[in-house]
């Protein structure tokens, strides 16, 4: 065997030649671990999603987050600050700026036991890796007969509202959805933030995890004893892996994947959105109630399984439905919608099914958004256009 | 630099001046020169039983190429003439390490144990991987290009984490260094110095583009130096100096020292696949100076010489070559059964409500279709 001397590496391969790593340390203040909140705390969105992933990681040695600038950094939008802090270089840790490289290692990873969660820094940012997702993490599972699954989480800031200039602001969701292998989900809340990340980490099955950057720094009250109550030590879903509860209690709360949730009761119409549209549908509906419509929200959170059960059940009560994603709508997600409930609530719709979406052009430069974005204005004139007769 | 030692830094990069090769095609011994490492012959002992695995390789690809014929196979890419370099891949790791391979790289996965009948799934058309990865750490076959190469670098990596010593060898040919991926994948595996060894068989052909419209570079083992990790090349039609350059490899990488790539100068003696027409780009006179250098021959003739090869022995490993390939005949002439609830069943561990859906139209469009009733249709997935 030979010994072959070790070739000198900087330990950071962003340092510039010739500054000590040590004055590199000196100038920078160090990240802050990620801290341990309990009870009812109030956070961002992003910090929930932050707290998901270190908890996930407390739980399971083998759950690892890498990407681009998510080590020192803490990401770009700062979503995983505080993980290298708190769990080593070798738990979090920054990747050379290849995104098909990202995806491909997490692959291989995955094969070894490991369970990856990996950063795309944007949406637009995630192509490089299309042909690793769509060829092998999407078919892995089914290739193999189920002998080799990819329990990896694909994290992407999506869609637009943020004034990003081009390729930062892209709704891909339609090309993850199409493709057969692929769990995509998309939470518009702080609390799903937390749950769905988890969920997606527990999930055995690649997941595409889609986060509305509109919404990274908004905040909401959560019970954070109450959102980890749903998992066991280990991290799986607890209503998942204790099965019947018989003790006369409430059930676990199982994984949030395949179920779509009522975001605002209504009787009029339906609105069914999802992401960064949610909090726009929302919008929507308090200003038609204000004008005495009562419009119910659906958020539909898990493209990939789709909840057909819950979205349906919500337009059969009220007979009128608009879809709303920012997307262009042109064979897109919401075109799926709509032609799912088409197809299985064509008896209780007093109207066809109509859609808010992105027109079908390239995301618009931050001047001429507002122009192209799903509004409230457009949502209500929508559902001034359901047919009313009465 | 005197012989014998060690380079250090960029000279350890770069590969050796020639081809390493330690059995010429008439198969004399090759002396040692201008070797940058001083790599050791293999005994005869372990050339003879990788002479064995290069007859069953050999009789492998003969076989498959004619279950094609017989429309046992949809398709099958032969590796005839790269049998060295598949065999040398399988030969040089351990039990716990893993292999990554191509579709051209059928006898490398055999050589490593996988069942032939098994192997043999994709191309037969019954399901796309046919052996379970798992059961002799052999990933499965890939056909998009140099993409396997990223799941060998993560392989290595969470190997490196749990603190196993384990080896993964990873294999792609010359036309894959071309790709992004190919770039990614040594990129990576030098930034965080995984214990990988990157084998590219350099058979001169991307299906019809030759080597010198892939690459401007001297040696695709140049390329090493760009990540920062060792090159080298090697005559890919000798089993003896595969065996001892790639063997040195895996036995840098598992000591901590890192990732290596080594580009083996081999020949694709037959077509891309046999859906190729390889004379619509290559003459029969350019493959015909391939022949002497075959990778059977010449190890034949050097363990002949050494006395560890006679007419008996020959004979003994070509009845055992023949029985696989007898296994492998029946295997894929036995009419195979498919399922069709398996278009369902793995897409994801739990089927999703969709594909339930779709499962049960699939289950009653089969009942009605063989005369059933609905109501006795018992539908889709269990």
């Amino acid at each position: 065997m030979t010994t072959v001397s070790e070739p000198e590496f900087r330990t950071d391969p962003a340092a510039p030649a010739g500054v000590p790593s040590e004055a590199r340390a000196a100038a920078a203040p160090a990240a802050a671990a990620v801290e341990r909140l309990t009870g009812v705390q109030t956070l961002t969105f992003a910090k929930a999603l932050n707290l998901a992933m270190a908890d996930a990681m407390e739980a399971d040695s083998r759950v690892l987050v890498f990407g681009e600038d998510v080590g020192t950094l803490g990401g770009v939008f700062r979503v995983t600050d505080g993980l290298t802090a708190r769990f080593g270089t070798s738990r979090c840790f920054d990747t050379p700026l290849a995104e098909s490289g990202i995806l491909g290692m997490a692959t291989g990873m995955a094969m070894g036991g490991m369970r990856p969660v990996v950063e795309m820094q944007f949406d637009a940012f995630a192509y490089p890796a299309f042909e690793q997702m769509v060829s092998h993490v999407a078919k892995m599972g089914n290739r193999t007969r189920g002998q080799v699954r990819l329990p990896l989480v694909v994290r992407i800031p999506y869609a637009g509202g943020i004034g990003g200039v081009e390729h930062h602001c892209d709704s891909s969701e339609a090309y993850y959805v199409h493709t057969p292998g692929l769990t995509v989900l998309t939470p518009s809340t702080v609390a799903d933030a937390y749950v769905m990340l988890r969920d997606a980490i527990a999930s055995p099955d690649p997941v595409v995890f889609l986060e509305p950057k509109k919404v990274y720094f908004s905040k909401a009250e959560v019970d954070l004893d109450a959102l980890r109550a749903r998992y066991t030590a280990e991290g799986a879903p607890a209503g998942e892996s204790s099965g019947g509860h018989d003790d006369g209690g409430q059930a676990a709360p199982s994984s949030t994947i395949g179920t779509a949730v009522v975001a605002r009761e209504g009787t009029d119409a339906t609105l069914i959105a999802y992401g960064p549209s949610v909090a726009t549908a929302i919008a929507a509906a308090e200003t038609a109630a204000a004008e005495g419509r009562s419009l119910q929200v659906v958020d539909v959170r898990s493209l990939v399984p789709f909840d057909d059960e819950t979205v349906c059940a919500a337009v059969r009560s009220t007979g009128r439905a608009v879809v709303i994603a920012e997307a262009p709508g042109f064979a897109s997600m919401a075109a799926e919608i709509a032609a799912r409930v088409s197809e299985r609530c064509f008896h209780s719709l007093a109207a066809p099914v109509l859609r808010v979406t992105g027109f079908d052009v390239p995301y618009p430069a931050p001047k001429l958004e507002q122009f192209f974005l799903p509004s409230v204005d457009r949502i209500l004139d929508a559902v001034d256009d359901l047919q009313w007769e009465d | 630099m005197p012989q014998n030692t060690i380079p250090d830094g960029e000279a350890l990069l770069l590969p050796s001046g020639e081809p390493i090769q330690m059995i010429d095609a008439d198969g004399g011994a090759v002396e040692q020169g201008g070797w940058k490492e001083p790599y050791v012959r293999p005994d005869d002992a372990r050339l003879l039983s990788g002479y064995e695995h290069l007859v069953l390789g050999r009789r492998i690809n003969d076989q498959a190429g004619a279950l094609v014929r017989q429309g046992r196979l949809a398709v099958y890419p032969s590796s005839h003439g790269q049998e060295a370099c598949q065999v040398a891949a399988a030969m040089v790791l351990g039990s716990e390490d893993w292999l990554f391979p191509t579709y051209r790289d059928t006898v490398a996965v055999l050589a490593r144990g996988v069942d032939p009948v098994a192997a043999f799934q994709m191309l037969r058309g019954s399901w796309h991987a046919g052996y379970n990865p798992m059961e002799h750490k052999v990933a499965t076959q890939a056909t998009p290009l140099a993409t396997q190469l990223l799941h060998a670098v993560g392989m290595a990596h969470a190997a490196k984490l749990k603190g196993e010593d384990s080896v993964v060898l990873a294999l792609c040919g010359d036309g894959a260094t071309s790709e992004g991926d190919f770039h990614e994948a040594l990129n990576f595996a030098a930034v965080y110095r995984l214990p990988v060894v990157f084998l590219i068989q350099n058979n001169e052909f991307a299906i019809s583009v030759p080597l010198s419209q892939q690459t401007a570079a001297p040696s695709l083992a140049h390329k090493g130096i760009g990540y920062g990790m060792p090159g080298e090349r090697v005559d890919g039609n000798d089993l003896a100096a595969l065996l001892a350059v790639l063997g040195s490899a895996v036995d840098r990488a598992r000591g901590g020292g890192g990732p290596s790539m080594v580009e083996a100068h081999t020949y694709r003696m037959q077509s891309h696949t046999n859906a190729d027409d390889a004379t619509r780009y290559r003459s029969d006179a350019e493959v015909a100076q391939w022949v002497p250098r075959d990778p059977l021959t010449r190890l034949g003739r050097h363990l002949a010489a050494a006395g560890l090869l006679d007419e008996d022995v020959e004979a003994r490993i070509a009845a055992a070559a023949e029985s696989v390939a007898a296994r492998l005949r029946d295997g894929l002439n036995a009419e195979v059964e498919v399922d069709p609830q398996d278009l369902f069943a793995f897409v994801y561990t739990e089927p999703t409500p969709q594909l339930r859906e779709q499962s049960a139209f699939l289950a009653d469009e089969l009942a009605r279709s063989a005369g059933a009733t609905i109501e006795n249709a018992e539908g889709g997935l269990r």
